[in-house]
């Protein structure tokens, strides 16, 4: 059995914009992505950087921290729905879970390769505890934690297809399963494979575009 | 001879800044300790350009450290002014090498870095001010990746001067730069300290650096560290560097740390 050639996917594609499927989708799946991920961002990088900080926090955590990673996001499915029922509730749990990890261990490493000196700069010139995270740890620490940043958003991209396989009625991973369930519509489902991909692919040069800011780009050129 | 004292007496009436008393330094490592620091006493007089001249790992930085509160001795004391120093102070700005600049600020945001307090005009107009005095004008928005090294360390120098401490503790900062650029450094760091009048703690394992910058070279044996001579540099500014002052001096410090000056 053959898969659709080019053609097919490509009308497959524009036959979703005209059903307005096609924009929706997209925006359903980036909705449950932006919320899964801001929410494990804004979580994740204080306590890992304030771990990394104090080692014995990080020593006393890390083997919970290394039981928890091997099991896959997917794994969680059926808790998430315990949890939340089937909806979008369920889907963004399990996009949090996904980055989470990957973005704790960034932050905690992000620390340990901190500068002294500039700690130390930092202090010299009279800052407050709170002025020194804003002004010397943060920029500090900020190159290190792009590329986790970038890393986790494709794992969050990565586990909203298959949270949408199972919870929601919208979204690219939804079309996927959607597709062949009424009718095998294979040229949707590749249509379906095209767009994520697609978008991945946006959100990641997004992300590659910071690194390229001038008070970020000293993190990456190592003399 | 007679003018020569005259100045001596005038320098020891100006009141001492740092005062450094019976200072131990034990670092413990995997268990064992190490000292590093032994019984130093050390007064430096307001304005004195002091060298700590030591081979490398002697713990002349460590002392350097101790004095700008970054580090706290196992004993001993140390007062700036009559005050026991309890951690670091703008009033004392520590100049690392090169390295201590913030890669992620621009030189603007480098040299106005210490200036927060200060209402906004008054800060762009110190920091262009200490921009020009260390010639990196047309740089202001350049960030230290687009910098070599010697323009590095003069914007760190900025960096601290526009403080306005009364204290600089340099270490080594010019051991990261080729020898035409760090002899132009030290020409630069005394005009300045000309200018300014800063008391400045200076670190370095060069012989000839520290003979041709300071009022006196504190001579530092291995570790554990201790003063093994304090030596006057009595030769004015700009100083000739063949002048058999210069060298009797050099070739003293040379014979002190046991170096015949033969290669």
């Amino acid at each position: 059995m053959l898969i659709p050639g080019p053609w097919a996917v490509a009308k497959g594609i524009v036959e979703l914009a005209q059903r307005g499927l096609l924009l929706k989708y997209v925006v359903a799946s980036l909705f449950r992505v932006t919320w899964g991920y801001l929410l494990a961002v804004i979580t994740s990088i204080p306590l890992g950087l304030l771990l990394g900080w104090h080692m014995r926090g990080e020593k006393a955590l890390n083997p919970l921290i290394q039981v928890f990673r091997p099991i896959s996001p997917l794994a969680w499915i059926p808790i998430s729905i315990l949890w939340f029922g089937v909806g979008d509730m369920a889907a963004v749990f399990l996009i949090y879970l996904a980055s989470f990890l990957p973005l704790l261990v960034t932050a905690m490493n992000a620390v340990h390769h901190l500068d002294r000196i500039h700690v130390n700069a930092g202090m010299n010139f009279g800052l407050s505890q709170r002025q020194l995270v804003l002004r010397v740890i943060y920029p500090a620490v900020m190159p290190q934690l792009l590329v986790g940043l970038r890393i986790a958003l494709g794992v969050a991209w990565l586990v909203v297809v298959a949270a949408e396989m199972i919870a929601v009625n919208s979204g690219l991973g939804f079309l996927i399963m959607d597709s062949r369930n009424a009718g095998n519509r294979y040229d949707l489902v590749i249509a379906g494979m095209v767009l994520i991909g697609a978008t991945g692919l946006v959100l990641d040069s997004g992300m590659r575009r910071l690194e390229n800011l001038k008070s970020l780009r000293w993190g990456y050129v190592r003399a | 001879m007679t003018t020569k004292s005259v100045a001596v007496v005038a320098e020891l009436a100006t009141e001492v800044k740092v005062s450094v008393r019976n200072l131990d330094m034990i670092f413990q490592t995997d268990g064992k300790s190490v000292s590093v620091l032994e019984r130093i006493s050390l007064d430096i007089r307001e304005g004195e350009f002091v060298c700590l001249l030591g081979p490398s790992g002697c713990g002349k930085s460590t002392l350097l450290n101790i004095l700008a509160g970054f580090l706290r001795p196992t004993s001993g004391e140390v007062t700036i002014q009559g005050e026991p120093v309890r951690g670091p102070d703008p009033r004392r700005i520590f100049v690392f090498q090169e390295r201590g600049v913030f890669p992620w600020l621009t030189v603007e945001g480098n040299i106005g870095f210490g200036l927060f307090k200060l209402p906004k005009e008054e800060r762009a107009a110190r920091v262009a001010y200490y921009i020009k005095m260390v010639g990196l004008e047309g740089f202001e928005q350049a960030y230290p990746s687009e910098l070599s090294g010697g323009m590095k360390q003069r914007l760190e120098v900025a960096r601290a001067l526009a403080v306005n401490p009364d204290v600089l503790f340099l270490d080594e900062p010019f051991g990261a730069l080729d020898s035409i650029t760090r002899l132009l450094m030290r020409g630069e760091l005394l005009r300045i300290w000309e200018t300014e009048r800063k008391t400045i703690l200076f670190v370095t394992h060069d012989i000839e650096e520290s003979v041709q910058l300071a009022d006196r070279v504190v001579v530092m044996s291995a570790r554990p560290a201790t003063i093994r001579r304090v030596v006057d540099i009595d030769i004015p500014h700009p100083r000739d560097l063949s002048s058999r002052r210069y060298i009797e001096l050099r070739d003293g410090i040379f014979e002190e740390i046991g170096l015949a000056h033969k290669v």
